[in-house]
């Protein structure tokens, strides 16, 4: 079957020091065909200092319908932020 | 021959080279076995268009007077042409493009971590950036050849027969003329048979891994120093400079 | 895994929650198989016209007129190619694969805009097609940012974001080449004189004669409807060419104070639609070349996948 290759996803680190970030897809036949193809593709505008290329297949996702049981269970749990809490006045760097 | 005179040589056989190849790479867009790979053969393009657009900037500054980057690339004939004989040569198949610019790729490496040690500032900043992209070209290049190479039966055959038409052009790109001399003396230009064996243990190493057999014996064709081209610079010639030749009183 | 069977029903009204609710949609969403399957079919239209418009232009790259401009060209049919490439991967999530799209495209099953049957004929068309057709495709995609799916929005914004510069060097070409010599001017008219009313074709038959606009306006994949995009894309344009001196080639434009848009006069949709059955003066030259290019590099591909399946 012909084919442009497996889909690859590709992650770049637009300056150091910032997370890898999702910004599409590339077809290519092996890891440096995939990490070449990110690059020529996604970095033409000196958008990069860094790429990380996965096999489409291989990421795990959650689907939709695990949604609700995931994520709305951390709703409730506003203590977990620090604007939760009562700071007496005049306090300072806290 | 004059110091200036010999620079002005110099700058245009390395930028009629980048230049020439440039527009064979352009004539890839839209033709590439991969949407993927039309891009990166583009942004190859891309770089060697830039790099013969510093050294004609440099040359126009040398010649003075109403020289242009374009004056230099849409105003002269074949024969004022100096660029290297295997740039000019057509793209045939994708093989026969990846192998010719492989082989010229390697060279520029070698040629252009050199260069980057003139006394000429400008060539010397020039080298600097170049090697960046060359790099970058040798390792697409290259990585394409191993896998043609040792792909399938008949990318082999392909890789193979591509390797054994463009090497007779190899020897062509190590020549040098009384214009290296002078400048060498002055620290200026680079001994190219300085690093021909390295060139030759890299392509080699290639090959190699690719499966593939160096030719050997073959009669080595020569004659850019002089501007003695293969009819195939001519019908390039023709089409890029049409706008330029058919309305010399305009500008775009 | 353990969930619960949700009814078809159920799933609907989900969806349907999201998109009056202005939530994307994402890939693995319960979507109506109508939903998908116009998706499928608009994006990868999207995609093709990417790719088959990287042929008009490209018919130029390598007799720009200077260094600057073929630079500049390549780079702008090179993002094309990287426009039809974001499309497909979005249209790759709706369950189809790239090789399938680029099948239905060769075999005549899909379209793509109609505008890349006509000729590029003059380095001046270059100008008009950068000017008019990426700014008509602008205003297009501009508004298709906030498309309801979501890998389909996020393909334009990214577009939108590289494209900013394609319009301005084309509108470039044309205002050089009216300020030039006679012979150059005549060049930059008689492109315009062509390219204008097919430019406004792109947007598709009037909304009346449009029977897919009203489900792609209840799901919110189209946000404007063809007539309103076409205005806005008119009323943007006619002041750009007054600037560069240019005409537009249509007697009954002119400003109407009411309405606070310009009238125009009536598109040929006989020349539209003959264009769309595939009787445009380059349809099957579009397509032979984009067949052949992808079976010349059959055994580059073959090699590829040869060569990764014995090294992974």
């Amino acid at each position: 079957m012909d084919t442009q290759g497996e889909i690859w996803e590709v992650f770049i680190q637009s300056k150091p020091g910032l997370a890898h970030k999702h910004v599409g897809n590339v077809h290519a036949m092996g890891k440096e065909m995939a990490l070449q193809n990110a690059r020529d593709l996604y970095t033409r505008r000196k958008e990069g200092t860094c790429i990380w290329v996965v096999k489409h297949q291989d990421i795990v996702s959650s689907v939709p319908d695990d949604d609700g049981s995931f994520f709305e269970p951390s709703n409730d749990k506003i203590y977990r932020a620090a604007t939760y809490y009562e700071i007496p006045e005049g306090a300072k760097h806290i | 021959m004059t110091k200036k005179e010999a620079l002005i040589n110099y700058c245009l056989r390395i930028a009629d080279s980048s230049l020439i190849l440039g527009q064979r790479m352009a004539e890839w867009c839209t033709n590439g076995p991969t949407l993927e790979e039309d891009i990166a053969l583009s942004n190859i393009s891309l770089d060697l268009f830039g790099q013969s657009r510093i050294l004609y900037e440099y040359v126009s500054e040398l010649k003075g007077g109403d020289t242009t980057e374009d004056s230099l690339a849409f105003k002269r004939n074949e024969r004022e042409f100096y660029n290297r004989l295997i740039t000019e040569r057509p793209n045939g198949n994708f093989g026969d493009t990846i192998v010719r610019n492989f082989l010229f790729d390697v060279f520029c490496y070698y040629f252009y971590t050199e260069l980057s040690k003139s006394t000429d500032e400008r060539l010397a900043a020039f080298a600097e950036k170049s090697l960046k992209e060359v790099t970058y070209h040798m390792r697409h290049n290259g990585e394409w050849i191993i896998r043609l190479g040792d792909g399938t039966e008949e990318s082999h055959e392909k890789a193979q027969n591509a390797l054994n038409n463009v090497w007779a052009y190899t020897d062509d790109m190590f020549e040098m003329d009384t214009t290296d001399e002078l400048l060498i003396s002055k620290g200026i230009a680079v001994d190219l048979k300085s690093f021909k064996d390295k060139w030759f243990t890299t392509v080699e190493d290639v090959i190699n891994r690719a499966t593939l057999i160096v030719p050997n014996d073959v009669f080595m064709h020569k004659g850019s120093n002089e501007g003695q081209h293969s009819e195939f610079l001519g019908h390039l010639l023709c089409e890029m400079q049409y706008l330029q030749r058919s309305y010399p009183e305009a500008t775009w | 895994m353990i969930r619960e069977v949700k009814t078809e029903e159920e799933l609907l009204e989900i969806f349907n929650a999201k998109i009056s609710d202005g939530i994307k949609i994402e890939p693995k969403d319960w979507m109506p198989e109508d939903y998908r399957k116009h998706l499928q079919r608009q994006m990868s239209q999207h995609a093709h016209s990417e790719i088959i418009g990287m042929q008009p232009e490209g018919n130029w790259i390598l007799r720009a007129p200077t260094l600057r401009a073929k630079v500049i060209l390549l780079a702008k049919v090179q993002d094309e190619a990287g426009h039809g490439l974001y499309l497909y991967s979005a249209s790759e999530t709706l369950g189809k694969s790239r090789d399938e799209y680029i099948h239905e495209l060769q075999t005549g099953k899909a379209k793509y805009s109609s505008i890349f049957n006509y000729p590029t004929l003059s380095w001046a068309d270059i100008g008009a097609v950068g000017w008019l057709v990426d700014g008509a495709a602008i205003v297009n995609q501009v508004s298709l940012q906030r498309t309801s799916y979501g890998p389909y929005s996020r393909a334009m914004v990214r577009i939108c974001k590289e494209e900013s510069f394609h319009q301005r060097q084309g509108y470039e070409i044309m205002a050089r080449l009216a300020q030039g010599t006679p012979e150059q001017k005549e060049m930059a008219q008689d492109a315009l004189n062509r390219f204008w009313w097919p430019s406004l074709m792109m947007f598709g038959p009037h909304d009346a004669d449009s029977p897919r606009s009203g489900n792609a306006m209840k799901w919110k994949i189209k946000l404007e409807s063809n007539d309103e995009l076409r205005q806005s894309f008119i009323d943007k344009t006619v002041q750009q060419a007054e600037v560069i001196g240019l005409t537009i080639p249509d007697p009954d434009l002119k400003w109407n104070e009411e309405r606070g848009h310009y009238d125009f006069g009536e598109i040929n949709w006989d020349e539209f639609w003959n264009v769309v059955k595939g009787n445009g003066p380059c349809n099957k030259q579009r397509i032979d070349h984009h067949t052949k290019a992808h079976e010349e590099g059959a055994w580059v591909r073959e090699a590829a996948n040869a060569y990764a399946k014995k090294n992974n």
